[in-house]
């Protein structure tokens, strides 16, 4: 099988602040892949050095057995697309949904913008009784399912997904997490999803790589730690403070 | 037990361009010393039964009850002037983000002196030194450094404790915590709840904890309300979350992926329209 991400030890500075400190890993085609950690541990700082918005200072990102330099092709971002956490933040308040979503064909000079853009909409469940409305018109959800088919608009075959529930309720969650899984089975995607919830990841990923400080700490697969077969303290602890408060403790 | 305080037919409704909306209707509990969580998603009215509560309503909404009693005061006829007096010193409210709810121009000592001379609980010398205990009873380990401090030069977990020392250090009855643990880390998250749970039990407050984490609340908490379109639908003992009765709260605790059982998809919420009636 082909690894549609290889990350080899990744090392990204921001002046004299390690934010990635040599990390290393490798998605398969059609996995999904998930990154713990607290604020602060670099695990989106990974990712948008993926997306080419963090500057690689050392090591190396290959995408489909491609090296990435410095820059990306257009053609990077027809196969590498990314949702990012805050969908209040991350859609043009002054443009509709529509040219939200026409903007990426155009920059890739795709035709049929109409049927995409209503495929695009219905693929995420809301219609297109949303299609000429403002952001602000729709709930944190509805957007966020807009960001998605922002995404998917352009057919990629990695999304890389920054925390893309948590500005949401546990419901709303519930439901872009499905629409998340339902459009993986169905065009056989490759997810790369950051996010400090470790219930969420073991439940979205098959294999998951903890990190502390911009350091790996431990890597392991959904399975495991399920099974709470975990090799370090750390991770432990994540467990721990996933199951809630306990008095005393 | 004698009740802190009673509550009975909160209605809180905001006049919009598109006709009034209720955000809180008809919401009714007491509350004595002990620790009650309030839960709902946004919008369900959860954080204006709160903020109600403590007087800090916007000006163009109307609040109106049937009764609003705090240890035999009646909140609803009281001048402003007293509600001043009241807030801070006998009722105090945790906001959610540190980043937004501390000063950003003023010390973080500064700031919890701001608040002991302002309900005449002691200046200078005085002051400072129940601020440095406050600071260290919040587990801040150099108190004399983040006494110092601008709020913008500490991390969320601290800003948050220097809040919670800031709203327990003229020592209220009543601490009204809104969403205090959600702009956090989970692990500090637990830190930051372990001194609340703390101080709580230590000083004998009561305790309305504002959240839309049913799991977090329910660890946390004795009794939870659970809030729907600005009504309870269901109040329930902590422990007994589990046999809850009603599809919502029942909808809520389903929809959590939950670590070591794998369900695809998810179950999610069918709202009915009879629940919000």
């Amino acid at each position: 099988m082909t690894d549609a991400l290889t990350i080899s030890d990744l090392v990204v500075e921001f002046d004299d602040f390690r934010a990635v400190d040599g990390v290393s890993l490798s998605v398969r085609e059609g996995e999904s892949f998930g990154l713990v950690g607290e604020s602060g541990s670099g695990k989106s700082t990974v990712l948008r050095a993926v997306a080419g918005l963090a500057p690689i200072t050392a090591g190396t990102i290959a995408v489909g057995g491609e090296t990435l330099g410095r820059t990306r092709s257009k053609d990077f971002y027809r196969r590498v697309q990314m949702v990012f956490q805050d969908p209040y933040g991350s859609l043009h308040p002054r443009h509709t949904i529509d040219r939200a979503l026409a903007e990426p064909l155009a920059v890739h000079g795709i035709g049929d913008a109409e049927q995409r853009i209503v495929k695009a909409l219905e693929e995420v469940g809301l219609g297109t009784g949303f299609r000429f409305r403002y952001p602000h018109q729709l709930s944190g959800g509805q957007r966020q399912r807009v960001a998605i088919a922002r995404a998917l608009i352009l057919e990629p075959k990695v999304l890389l997904l920054d925390e893309p529930t948590s500005a949401l309720d546990a419901s709303v969650q519930a439901e872009v997490l499905n629409l998340l899984e339902e459009v993986r089975r169905k065009r056989g995607l490759t997810y790369i999803l950051v996010s400090h919830d470790l219930a969420v990841v073991t439940h979205m990923c098959e294999r998951l790589l903890v990190m502390q400080h911009g350091k790996p700490v431990e890597l392991l697969t959904s399975a495991d730690l399920a099974a709470r077969r975990i090799e370090t303290p750390y991770t432990r602890e994540l467990m721990v403070a996933s199951e809630g408060f306990k008095r005393g403790a | 037990m004698s009740a802190l305080l009673e509550v009975e037919n909160l209605r809180v409704s905001f006049p919009t361009r598109s006709g009034v909306v209720e955000a809180v209707r008809g919401v009714s509990f007491t509350l004595g010393r002990e620790r009650l969580g309030i839960v709902g998603e946004s919008g369900s009215g959860k954080s204006q039964t709160g903020r109600a509560i403590l007087g800090l309503t916007p000006p163009h909404a109307t609040v109106s009850a049937d009764r609003l009693v705090f240890d035999g005061i009646d909140l609803l006829c009281v001048s402003a002037k007293e509600r001043r007096a009241l807030r801070g010193k006998r009722i105090a409210m945790v906001l959610q983000d540190p980043k937004f709810s501390l000063n950003p121009v003023m010390r973080i000592g500064d700031q919890i002196m701001e608040t002991l001379a302002a309900h005449g609980r002691g200046t200078g010398a005085e002051a400072r030194r129940r601020t440095l205990a406050m600071l260290e009873a919040v587990q801040i380990r150099h108190p004399e450094r983040v006494f110092r401090l601008y709020p913008h030069e500490v991390s969320g977990g601290m800003g948050q404790r220097a809040m919670i020392a800031m709203m327990l250090v003229a020592e209220p009855d009543l601490l009204i915590a809104d969403e205090p643990t959600s702009a956090l880390d989970v692990t500090v998250q637990l830190q930051v709840l372990s001194i609340l749970d703390k101080l709580v039990a230590e000083r004998g407050m009561g305790l309305i904890f504002v959240s839309h984490d049913l799991r977090l609340v329910s660890s946390f908490c004795d009794r939870v309300l659970v809030m729907y379109a600005g009504r309870v639908v269901e109040e329930i003992a902590a422990d007994r979350l589990h046999q809850s009765q009603h599809p919502y709260t029942q909808g809520l605790l389903n929809c959590l992926p939950k670590l070591g059982q794998s369900q695809h998809p998810l179950p999610v919420l069918d709202r009915k329209p009879e629940w919000a009636a």
